[in-house]
């Protein structure tokens, strides 16, 4: 096995009899671990590209940077979604440098090369320099990401071509991802507005943030107010709700809070008008998922992780964000909003206002937790005198709580077993 | 005809200058009084065109004035944790213009670059900032202002804890 994999080795400490699980805080500071995780994990899991609501016409792309690699992610004449590497067969340039747009073709600036939104090349300068049978062969075509696959309109890629299908590897996730894809008729989108940014810690640190229900009420305590002064800000909801293992190192808690959900927890301060666009929403819900399937769509928050770092939380609003690792003390964050395409020009306004309102660098809440994070990695400064994490929270306990941290030891074994399965898990 | 002396550079400079110097030195419910009862004060996420709409696309920060004033009632708390030690910034203003003028609504247009230090970091927040400013009772008020981040994305910050 590689050097960098046996350095990964046995950094989850698992103490069932006393109820401790303990992450060796090297995890979140050494290159060998990134090197590890680069290899067990972002090149062996499938990984999320965008939504199919970005790429609604056939010739729309984007560009995206996936676990380091530069893609192309376009729809093609024929409308089907595809992921290139985006980079020249001939010399290596990006055949394409902007971030969206429609296009029937990619010419790379360099030596003229043209492809299609399907990848195949279409022409180059000067071909009769070039062998008849030249790329008969397709090497001379962009190079697709070896898999490629869509689930309830989150659209994934994988590097290893021998990874389980997308289904499978999303387990017990694909009913979650359904919950969402069921808030809408017309089918989910994307708004228009990336909160690209990033944070000085390590990618794990968000994981465990993104679904951590312990740290509200102390972290967040500012935010809490800003809605106790907000008239009307806060239905008489109670927090609670459970902790769910979802298989393959995904996880999530589910449970009931205070705020105000678009779809559809309606809030004093929305008023008449809100409160029958909340009872519409429930209606037609109602129709189409039956009452206990509607109330659950309508009512609970879920904070979940697919394995290792795409994030959709369905809260106030629904964020959907990635993140990776540039260093072991540096990620970069893009986090997204995700509506139905058909609600109202009222319940997006109180999405997008929710959203910025909590979520993201400006908000009331994301600054809080950035600091938090980045005063972790700090912290770990100290790791040859304070080596340990602790996530136990809940450990000798049946029920799993929202605010237990069961989830975040359902990441993290996953993430040990990935990094122990390198080189076929030989010690 | 209005008695009104004309609004000049220099005027909008001196409201602009004296914003700065107040977010600076953390004077942050002296400097709400610059605005408004209705003002607004917009930060759109990098890639959307400088006139997107907050209600149908996702910014950084859409105030509105009560937001606005709870932003300020936050950024004083202990428990604004990004801001608490407080961090140490440098409002620069330059290039004003004035764009339009029509009866007491004038439109301005600024250069900023905004240093903020903490934690052993200085971050550059730069852009133009776009006012709606508002004569009233012989003062001039800011209505709205919109700040556009020439940055590509906001990193490595990866916050605007601080008004800009």
């Amino acid at each position: 096995m590689t050097a960098s994999a046996s350095k990964a080795r046995g950094m989850v400490r698992v103490d069932d009899g006393n109820a401790t699980f303990r992450v060796s805080r090297q995890a979140f500071v050494k290159p060998e671990v990134m090197a590890a995780e680069y290899a067990a994990i972002f090149d062996k899991c499938w990984l999320y590209i965008g939504h199919e609501s970005e790429l609604p016409n056939p010739g729309d792309f984007l560009t995206r940077n996936v676990a380091n690699r530069k893609l192309l992610f376009t729809r093609d004449r024929a409308g089907t979604l595809r992921a290139f590497f985006n980079t020249c067969p001939h010399r290596g340039a990006e055949v394409c440098r902007d971030a969206r747009g429609n296009a029937k073709s990619f010419t790379c600036f360099y030596h003229g090369w043209v492809f299609g939104n399907d990848g195949k090349l279409k022409s180059l300068p000067d071909d009769a320099r070039y062998a008849p049978n030249f790329n008969s062969n397709g090497s001379a075509d962009l190079v697709p990401v070896a898999r490629f696959d869509s689930y309830a309109g989150f659209c994934f890629v994988c590097f290893d071509p021998d990874a389980v299908p997308l289904p499978a590897y999303l387990a017990g996730a694909k009913e979650y991802l359904d919950l969402i894809a069921g808030q809408s008729e017309s089918g989910m989108t994307i708004v228009e507005g990336t909160q690209q940014y990033a944070i000085r810690a390590n990618w794990k640190l968000l994981v465990e943030n993104s679904f951590d229900g312990y740290h509200a009420l102390t972290t967040h305590s500012t935010y809490l107010d800003y809605l106790k002064n907000t008239n009307g800000g806060l239905a008489s909801v109670a927090l609670a709700g459970r902790g769910h293992d979802l298989g393959n190192g995904h996880a999530v808690i589910e449970y009931s809070a205070p705020w105000g959900r678009p779809i559809a927890q309606w809030i004093p301060m929305w008023g008449e008008e809100g409160k029958k666009s909340t009872d519409a929403v429930i209606a037609r819900l109602t129709l189409r998922h039956g009452e206990e399937a509607a109330k659950r769509i309508a009512f609970k928050n879920r904070n979940m992780l697919i394995f290792p770092n795409l994030v959709i939380n369905d809260i106030m609003a629904i964020t959907v964000r990635t993140f990776y690792p540039v260093t072991p003390d540096y990620m970069m964050v893009d986090g997204y909003a995700l509506a139905p395409r058909e609600e109202s020009e009222f319940a997006r306004k109180y999405r997008l206002h929710n959203f910025l309102e909590f979520l993201g660098p400006g908000g009331f809440a994301t600054p809080d937790d950035v600091e938090a994070l980045e005063s972790c990695q700090q912290g770990f400064r100290n790791l040859d005198f304070a080596p340990w994490s602790d996530i136990s929270k809940g450990m000798n306990c049946d029920e799993q709580r929202y605010d237990d941290e069961m989830q975040m030891r359902a990441f993290w074994q996953g993430w040990q077993q990935r990094i122990d399965s390198l080189n076929g898990g030989q010690e | 005809m209005s008695t009104t002396p004309a609004v000049t550079r220099s005027t909008i400079e001196d409201l602009l200058f004296r914003e700065a110097e107040l977010l600076d030195n953390w004077q942050l419910e002296e400097w709400l009084t610059l605005y408004t009862d209705d003002a607004c004060y917009y930060v759109p996420s990098t890639d959307l065109p400088r006139d997107a709409d907050p209600d149908k696309a996702l910014f950084f920060i859409a105030d509105d004035r009560q937001r606005l004033g709870e932003r300020v009632t936050r950024l004083m708390k202990k428990g604004a944790h990004s801001e608490y030690p407080r961090s140490r910034t440098r409002h620069l203003v330059s290039n004003v213009q004035i764009k339009r003028v029509e009866g007491d609504e004038i439109t301005a247009l600024a250069a900023f670059v905004t240093f903020r230090s903490k934690n052993g970091v200085t971050d550059t927040y730069m852009g133009s900032a776009h006012y709606r400013l508002r004569r009233m009772d012989g003062q001039l008020r800011i209505r709205e202002k919109r700040c556009i981040l020439d940055l590509e994305a906001l990193r490595p910050h990866g916050r605007i804890s601080i008004i800009l």
